[in-house]
């Protein structure tokens, strides 16, 4: 018999080594997540797709499925507990929608759209970030990075090229440019690589693309976080595809 | 009759703080229904009637953030004034485009906009004594007064807007559908 676990009292089969999100994803369940692709090794940073299994909770992309266990998942109390977490990464950074490039596209914003955030609620940290446009083809804009490593896993993973990294501990964790002078112009990231488009965020956009798609027309004005995440494994370009 | 609906209308505040008033031109813009809107409310401080100071009120509707000493004694006579204080638009949720000035010391920021931007004549810093004394940052409403209500968007759609007044002047918790949610 095949093995199975239950999500909100449905019940899932899996295969040895996928863990709770790979038999959520397999079978059309949702569980909402931003720092995690399934293209990519799980990271478990960005906490959103934390469940409760077997009565404690633990983030469903990196804990493995075994027989019999049973998990919520789509709670009041859960999806409470992530919008909490939305609106922290909202205030943590500077994420002024309006102003920016990626609205429409931006899984962050989707995810406060599908927690219903209707505001950040904490106090805004307002932080002093950087912004680098020394690349001819990408910016590199740190107020709207959320740390979700998926641009440091691609270049590490798929381009092969480890262009960023992680640098600083806790409050104080930021994006690193792998250069000398620690700008990406003097790196070798090219346009096409798959670190340039994966970002959840508008933290690294393709210049010269921002408005071809206007707003309004975009990924998420047209669809929900859990339509985009259940539907398609790409991730959306910063001018729509 | 004509008294008894006077005494049942709903007073409603609005004000700009920093903002662009362009939540309030999204109001005017239900067009038709605000015929309908005039049936249900009467306004007191508003840039629609020009009344200075806010009286008494249900509902107090706030666009902007606080960027000065003036916007935080506004906001400030407005949740005292109001029953019900709604945060309209992202300027006063977040604090948004003024917000980000945030990250610019207050000094260089006037410097760049007042003495170094071609075409400024007279390259002066304002500083008359009625100008309003400028804050370190720009803050959202929520972060100085308590607010009830956020209506998001940049602005809010006219749908959204009499969605979410039709609501609260009929007593119900507003709800926002999810398709009309955005904060772009």
């Amino acid at each position: 018999m095949n093995k199975a676990i239950t999500i909100d009292g449905k019940t899932l089969p899996f295969e040895d080594g996928q863990t709770i999100m790979d038999a959520a994803l397999t079978a059309g369940v949702y569980i909402p997540r931003l720092c995690h692709n399934p293209e990519l090794k799980p990271h478990g940073s960005c906490k959103l797709c934390v469940v409760n299994a077997n009565g404690r909770n633990v983030t469903s992309c990196t804990m493995p499925a075994s027989d019999g266990m049973v998990v919520t998942n789509n709670t009041p109390e859960l999806n409470e507990d992530r919008k909490a977490l939305v609106q922290m990464l909202f205030v943590e950074g500077n994420h002024i929608c309006p102003a920016c490039e990626a609205s429409g596209n931006c899984q962050l914003q989707a995810a406060g759209y599908y927690l219903r955030m209707e505001s950040p609620h904490f106090t805004h940290f307002y932080p002093p970030r950087r912004v680098d446009a020394s690349h001819p083809d990408i910016f590199l804009d740190l107020n709207r990075c959320i740390l979700c490593e998926l641009c440091v896993r691609a270049s590490r993973d798929i381009d092969k090229k480890n262009v960023f990294g992680i640098s600083g501990r806790g409050i104080d964790s930021h994006l690193v440019v792998n250069s000398e002078s620690g700008r990406l112009g003097d790196t070798n990231m090219a346009v096409t690589d798959k670190a340039a488009h994966i970002c959840p965020t508008g933290a690294i956009l393709i210049k010269r693309k921002g408005y071809t798609i206007p707003i309004g027309k975009r990924t998420f004005d047209q669809k929900t976080l859990s339509e985009f995440h259940l539907g398609q494994v790409k991730q959306p370009e910063p001018d729509g595809e | 009759m004509n008294n008894q609906a006077r005494i049942s209308k709903v007073k409603i505040a609005t004000c700009s703080l920093a903002g662009c008033f362009g939540c309030h031109t999204s109001l005017l813009d239900i067009d038709e229904r605000l015929f309908d809107l005039l049936g249900m409310v009467e306004f007191d401080r508003s840039p629609f009637t020009d009344i200075k100071h806010c009286g008494p009120c249900d509902i107090g509707i706030v666009e902007g953030g606080v960027s000065n000493a003036e916007n935080a004694r506004v906001l400030r006579e407005f949740r005292d004034n109001c029953k019900v204080l709604v945060a309209i638009g992202p300027c006063a949720i977040t604090g948004n485009v003024p917000a980000l000035r945030n990250n610019i010391d207050l000094w260089d920021c006037f410097q760049e906009v007042y003495l170094y931007d071609p075409g400024t004549e007279g390259n002066q810093i304002p500083n008359d004594p009625e100008l309003p004394l400028p804050f370190d940052k720009v803050y959202p409403i929520y972060e100085v007064v308590k607010v009830d209500y956020f209506l998001n968007g940049c602005p809010p759609s006219p749908d959204a807007i009499w969605n979410f007044l039709t609501d609260l002047i009929e007593g119900r918790k507003p709800e926002i559908d999810y398709k009309l949610l955005r904060y772009d």
